[in-house]
């Protein structure tokens, strides 16, 4: 009954594959997309601080630091480039968005 | 004992779960709040590892700004979310054909794996027993790792004057202050005292004169 690191690897693969499925089955809503890449970075926060706690290292927990500093930095810039699609062409279209040339 | 056991398949199950639903949920206002469960889930999960600091910084910086970020963009652009939806049946079989393969994948690794023996012996920064999680994170942030974390600071500062370039913008029809012009006006510039002769009043050539 105890719970090793194979179980929480398994639940952050599980989190990852479910990320990518997001990505996959709501290829037209970008928001959804954003989120989906969230998950997908938790995924890897819980494999770096599982390795971190059973190996006895604090690097991986500092590491996971700098992975949710990028996550969010990558949250700020993705949504204010959504908003200025928005703005210019009233419509969040994925497909579309080959049109933003420059 | 077996409370850990229990609290991590609690916190796990409920992770999978709202995972599950952000992807699949037709409104994305329930998809960011199934984000928020998910992420409060994976806090209890760190804490169970014993990354408290972590897991704190995971609800704070997460649910108190990246999903409250979201939440303020999806009620601020007005979009037809039934339309962005259309398809989702079309890409499920192939979604799930290479998740399958993922998850299989990922699942043949974590099944076969072993941690190399020496890898003990590689450790960099033991964690120490007797500080707490925050203390031990900062005894290493702060010394060692000093530069990723001024990189990481720069990543967040590139972030926010990217954010605000490219959402800001100039409205061609609002008036604004202009301190520089108004503390260069001085009183001659700015007004002027008339005589107006006695008797005779205001003629018009004389007011299409003064007002220029």
């Amino acid at each position: 009954m105890t719970i090793g690191l194979g179980h929480y690897l398994a639940v952050g693969a599980i989190l990852f594959t479910l990320g990518i499925l997001g990505i996959f089955l709501n290829r037209k809503n970008i928001i959804v997309i954003l989120m989906s890449v969230e998950l997908i970075l938790l995924a890897v926060n819980i494999n770096l601080v599982s390795f971190s706690a059973f190996l006895n290292d604090i690097v991986g927990q500092v590491f996971a630091l700098l992975v949710l500093t990028v996550a969010a930095a990558e949250a700020a810039i993705g949504l204010a480039i959504l908003v200025v699609y928005f703005r210019n062409r009233g419509s969040i279209a994925v497909q579309d968005i080959n049109m933003m040339k420059g | 004992m077996i409370f850990p056991a229990l609290f991590f398949y609690l916190f796990s199950a409920v992770l999978v779960g709202s995972a599950v639903m952000v992807i699949a949920s037709r409104n994305p206002v329930h998809s960011v709040l199934f984000l928020i469960l998910a992420f409060v889930n994976a806090s209890g999960l760190f804490i169970l590892l014993g990354a408290e600091f972590l897991a704190m910084i995971l609800v704070v910086v997460y649910v108190g700004a990246v999903a409250v970020l979201f939440l303020f963009v999806i009620m601020m652009l007005d979009v037809d979310f039934a339309e962005l939806r259309e398809g989702f049946l079309e890409y499920l079989p192939v979604g799930l054909l290479v998740g399958a393969i993922f998850l299989a994948e990922l699942l043949l690794v974590a099944g076969g794996w072993v941690i190399n023996p020496t890898v003990a012996k590689t450790i960099t920064a033991p964690i120490p027993g007797n500080v707490s999680n925050t203390e031990a994170i900062g005894l290493v942030l702060y010394t060692t790792y000093i530069h990723y974390f001024q990189v990481a600071a720069l990543v967040l500062l590139v972030a926010m004057i990217g954010a605000i370039v490219l959402t800001l913008r100039h409205k061609a029809n609002v008036k604004r202050q202009n301190i520089s012009v108004q503390n260069a006006r001085t009183k001659a510039a700015a007004m002027a005292v008339r005589q107006v002769p006695s008797g005779q009043g205001l003629r018009e050539s004389d007011a299409a004169e003064w007002v220029k």
